[in-house]
């Protein structure tokens, strides 16, 4: 038989969780921010042990290695040059066209880099937390990116971390349009929800597409701009495989992501 | 020292939460991530008071939600549930058993996903679920399971280090002790 003493602990849990659980949500979310600010510390000591334990992996690096290396990027760093001459060239081009057209001038994105420092703890969550926030001028939806495609949105911002929900998560669901490869032509518009009979965590439905669209595997999947949260343009990857819903009323894409969401360790938070 | 106790289970509930947030590694070899909290309310149900396994529950719950998305304390009620539960069994327990410590990680660490999605569906949030959630609460159960036994090992030597041990009875008395050797020579 349960003594007294269980009733009032049990009681008093009871209380602390109702009440966090029914906190208004920005209130919540602050609790949250602080609680998670205990770990800020841990965070910093593990990213500086990191730190070291690569620097001194790089002090045991044979010189001839190392010069050889050098001699890459300097190559590299070399093409890369040219290739941003080239850019420039073409930019100027595009503004004096788009000027002469009378179209909208487009607008460059601003970057904020940004480190992974944590994942979800929750396996049924894709989430991370990134070590930018407030003081750097992040805000609530601003798009993660890399170079490789869309990683997420900003879901919470705190001083100096942020909550980045991924593509993939329930929480993370966007417009998004197939393009033809060879003329960029727009094939169908459709939403990029979370797979949830797929075994490869890189898998991501494609789904409400027009039931008369020609999709084929290897067409490219990319933001539509439609919803306010994304820019056009950006990449999510790739159609996998096509099946027909709704008796051939629409059709539902698998797309393998072009960011390996597993391994990210560096990314960019667009925030202009 | 019960204070020394429950300050130790506390601090390695902390560092568990970072662990899980931190270390990618496992997450990435095997798909799944392993939550430690339910084989430490295991550890604090078998050996600790009412009080410490609440303080675990809460304090465990509300770090680990708020790494997470979790909305803040939805994961206290589960290891609450277990803490409870084993605390309440615990005198039919054989506590120093590997496999009982093993079995009880395994329901433990099985049970806390299951309610903690229960509840985040009855709280009306849409946690990520398919096939593959299978595969992850296998892992996350087995996982807790084989740290069950660790926990136990750490804590006694914790323990053992930190708190007085209890004095040994020997069998020897001194009033029935044989002394051997020449008996001593009396002068009359």
């Amino acid at each position: 038989m349960l003594k007294r003493q269980y009733y009032i602990t049990i009681g008093l849990v009871l209380l602390v969780v109702l009440g966090v659980l029914n906190l208004p949500e920005p209130t919540a979310g602050k609790l949250k921010l602080a609680v998670g600010g205990l770990f800020l510390p841990l965070f910093g000591i593990a990213g500086a042990t990191r730190n070291l334990v690569e620097q001194t992996g790089n002090t045991l690096v044979p010189r001839s290695t190392l010069l050889k290396q050098i001699e890459e990027l300097r190559r590299e760093n070399q093409q890369l040059r040219d290739q941003l001459a080239q850019a420039q060239e073409a930019l100027r081009e595009n503004a004096q066209l788009r000027q002469a057209l009378n179209w909208q001038r487009r607008v460059l994105w601003q970057l904020k880099p940004a480190r992974v420092i944590a994942q979800d703890p929750a396996n049924w969550w894709r989430t991370l937390l990134i070590d930018v926030g407030r003081q750097d001028g992040i805000r609530a939806n601003m798009t993660v990116l890399t170079a490789d495609g869309l990683v997420g949105r900003i879901s919470e911002v705190g001083i100096f971390r942020s909550r980045v929900v991924m593509v993939g998560d329930p929480n993370c669901r966007f417009s998004a349009q197939v393009q033809d490869p060879r003329d960029k032509t727009v094939v169908a518009k459709g939403i990029v929800s979370p797979s949830a009979a797929g075994l490869d965590r890189l898998l991501v439905d494609l789904m409400y597409l027009p039931g008369g669209s020609l999709l084929k595997p290897g067409q490219l999947v990319v933001t539509s701009g439609e919803g306010g949260i994304f820019p056009k343009g950006i990449v999510v990857g790739q159609v996998v495989d096509v099946r027909t819903n709704d008796y051939g009323l629409n059709l539902e894409a698998r797309v393998k992501l072009a960011v390996n969401l597993n391994r990210l360790e560096q990314v960019s938070v667009i925030t202009q | 020292m019960n204070w020394l106790n429950t300050i130790a289970i506390l601090l390695v509930a902390f560092l568990a939460v970072f662990l899980e947030s931190y270390v990618r590694a496992l997450r990435n070899l095997v798909g799944a991530q392993i939550d430690l909290l339910p084989a430490l309310m295991v550890y604090a149900g078998l050996s600790a008071s009412i009080s410490t396994v609440a303080l675990a529950a809460t304090l465990g719950g509300l770090w680990f939600d708020s790494l997470s998305i979790n909305p803040l304390g939805i994961s206290v009620l589960p290891l609450l549930v277990i803490g409870l539960v084993i605390h309440c069994c615990r005198e039919l327990i054989l506590r120093e058993q590997l496999y009982a410590q093993f079995m009880l990680g395994l329901a433990a660490s099985a049970l806390a996903p299951l309610l903690t999605v229960l509840s985040l569906i009855g709280a009306g949030t849409d946690p990520l679920l398919g096939w593959w959630s299978i595969w992850q609460w296998l892992v996350m159960a087995v996982g807790g399971a084989a740290f069950t036994p660790v926990c136990f090992h750490l804590f006694d030597r914790f323990n053992r280090a930190f708190n007085y041990q209890p004095q040994v009875q020997t069998s020897f008395r001194p009033d029935r002790e044989i002394k051997r050797g020449r008996v001593p020579h009396v002068d009359h």
